[in-house]
């Protein structure tokens, strides 16, 4: 019984970078209506930038703000010189882009910062959470973090005009020009906030899995199927979706016979994709009602 | 007099298909004007014109300002309200949300609020169905709650294509009705695009017909009405 509320927590824990990430893929699904596969090397370099200024002797909460800002700066302006200009182009060119995007980050990342794995340091220490041995108080803070940026999201989209008109350009473009909104800017919006969650998440699961340019891979998978599971359209869902996957794999991990730590992925995987067999829209994604 | 709106020499392209051939028209301000012609003359587009929704040739000017070169946005930042063809609801949204959605361009939030409470007497429908999702609505409310979000921008100009489209004729009337008394009472220039040429004659006071992409008659609303030769040969009834 003990072992299994361990995995389960352990599970939520690991679930909150599952969560973080895919909120950063949520908001780009939202603003592109396709997900973007250099998302996890974006918050990978962000998180550079941040140990960086730590490096230079930056306070930590000083080079969290910091690296909030510029990588949102950052997101904003790949989209401008990018894929603004693909704007009109067919997905495939959009999917160059993105491997392009994606191969040039790795590199410069290995380029200015080698391949060797860093330290990066928790502003939660590592101690047992309120003294016990299930969790750590990094974790907590984790799921903490997590929860509060899906409340800011919650409260931006829903009680303010850039939030509406946001949704709005998601929802139907030409009719959000058509009362007077800059769609093309809420798509960039939609980036730098993309690469500035996506940049919290980084800085999250770095102390944990150490700092490296490749240090996302899997991450952005687990964020993707999070959102996946989730319904793509809805932060709430990713959050939700992100604990399940955390969970998921934990479990099968220790429970299920044979699958150890080299199956966990496949298992998780295969978990989602039963899952939108029975409802393609996700747990929580837009249920459209139409009246003819 | 100048006009209002005042559109010259207008062509327009999809791809490489033509479909406007050099249209002219003008609206006076205060007025009410129907755009008449059938399937296919060209009605959609010459709104979707005014709005640069359509690559255009030729002069658009409104209140003396050039138009091309602007974004639809920028167009609608002017003070031009378009109710597109199918109402262009933003259906997974609350009604309160649409109207928001109506004055986003706007700063003065209080005057937003008891705009959207003017909207709401209205059309007392929407305001019973307030909180719920846009895309529940019926037909004729969902046209209402297109003119209601049109009217938050507070427009000085109003374009509707086809407001009375799939709606059954007592509703069209109601319609029809507010769009006078708003044309009236809040002083906004109106053009409505229809097909439905016997209602839309009776609501306007100025006409025009379209066809093929050329402005073929135009003309006081009544004296349109009333001569049987235009009604047979461009109206069809
Ligand atoms: N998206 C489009 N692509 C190609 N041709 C179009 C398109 N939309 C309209 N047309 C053509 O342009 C002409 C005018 O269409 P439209 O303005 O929609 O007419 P109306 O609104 O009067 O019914 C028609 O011949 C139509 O076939
Ligand atoms: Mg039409």
């Amino acid at each position: 019984m003990e072992l299994l509320t361990n995995q389960i927590l352990a599970g939520i824990a690991t679930g909150a970078i599952y969560a973080c990430m895919a909120l950063a893929v949520v908001m780009i699904y939202q603003a592109i209506d396709h997900l973007n596969f250099a998302q996890g090397e974006m918050a990978m370099f962000s998180t550079f930038i941040a140990w960086q200024l730590m490096q230079w002797g930056v306070p930590y909460w000083w080079a969290f703000l910091a690296t909030l800002a510029l990588s949102f700066a950052g997101g904003v302006i790949i989209e401008r010189a990018l894929f603004k200009p693909l704007a009109n182009a067919p997905i495939l060119t959009h999917v160059a882009g993105f491997i392009a995007l994606f191969a040039i980050i790795n590199s410069v990342a290995g380029l200015t910062w080698d391949f060797t794995i860093k330290q990066f340091p928790t502003p939660f220490g590592s101690s047992p959470f309120l003294g016990s041995q299930l969790i750590s108080t990094h974790q907590a803070g984790m799921i903490g973090v997590t929860l509060v940026l899906l409340l800011l999201l919650y409260f931006f989209f829903q009680f303010t005009r850039v939030g509406l008109a946001m949704r709005a350009a998601a929802t139907l473009p030409e009719s959000a020009r058509l009362v007077g909104i800059n769609t093309s800017w809420m798509v960039a919006l939609g980036w730098g906030m993309a690469a500035a969650i996506g940049s919290i998440a980084g800085m999250l699961i770095a102390p944990v899995v150490f700092l490296e340019p490749n240090m996302m891979g899997g991450v952005l998978i687990y964020g993707f199927a999070a959102a996946v599971l989730g319904g793509l359209t809805s932060p709430f869902g990713a959050v939700v979706g992100g604990f399940l996957v955390g969970i998921f794999e934990n479990l099968a991990g220790t429970y299920i016979p044979g699958v150890g730590n080299e199956l966990k992925l496949p298992i998780a995987l295969a978990l989602i994709i039963t899952v939108l067999v029975v409802k393609p829209n996700g747990l929580f994604g837009r249920a459209i009602v139409k009246r003819v | 007099m100048t006009a209002m709106l005042n559109i010259r020499d207008l062509k327009a392209y999809y791809g490489q298909v033509q479909a406007l051939h050099g249209l002219e028209f003008g609206l006076n301000e205060g007025s009410l004007t129907t755009l008449l012609g059938a399937n296919g003359a060209g009605k959609t587009t010459t709104l979707r014109a005014i709005c640069n929704m359509v690559r255009s040739t030729g002069s658009i000017e409104f209140e003396g300002k050039p138009l091309s070169g602007r974004s639809t946005e920028n167009i609608v930042r002017l003070g031009i309200a378009h109710v597109p063809q199918g109402r262009g609801t933003f259906t997974t949204m609350t009604v309160d949300e649409n109207l928001q959605l109506g004055a986003i361009t706007r700063k003065d939030r209080a005057a937003v609020t008891s705009d959207i409470e003017r909207m709401y007497a209205h059309f007392p429908v929407l305001k019973q169905r307030h909180t719920q999702q846009a895309g529940t609505l019926s037909g004729g409310e969902q046209q209402m709650l297109a003119v209601a979000r049109a009217l938050m921008l507070r427009p000085r100009l109003m374009l509707l294509d086809e407001p009375s489209f799939g709606l059954a004729p007592l509703i069209v009337r109601d319609l029809f009705r507010i769009l006078g008394k708003i044309n009236r009472e809040d002083k906004v220039t109106i053009l409505v695009v229809e097909q439905n040429a016997q209602l839309a004659l009776e609501l306007a006071d100025q006409a025009y017909v379209i066809e093929t992409g050329r402005i073929v008659m135009s003309g006081n609303a009544d004296d349109i009405a009333n001569n049987e030769d235009v009604r047979k040969s461009y109206l069809g009834y």
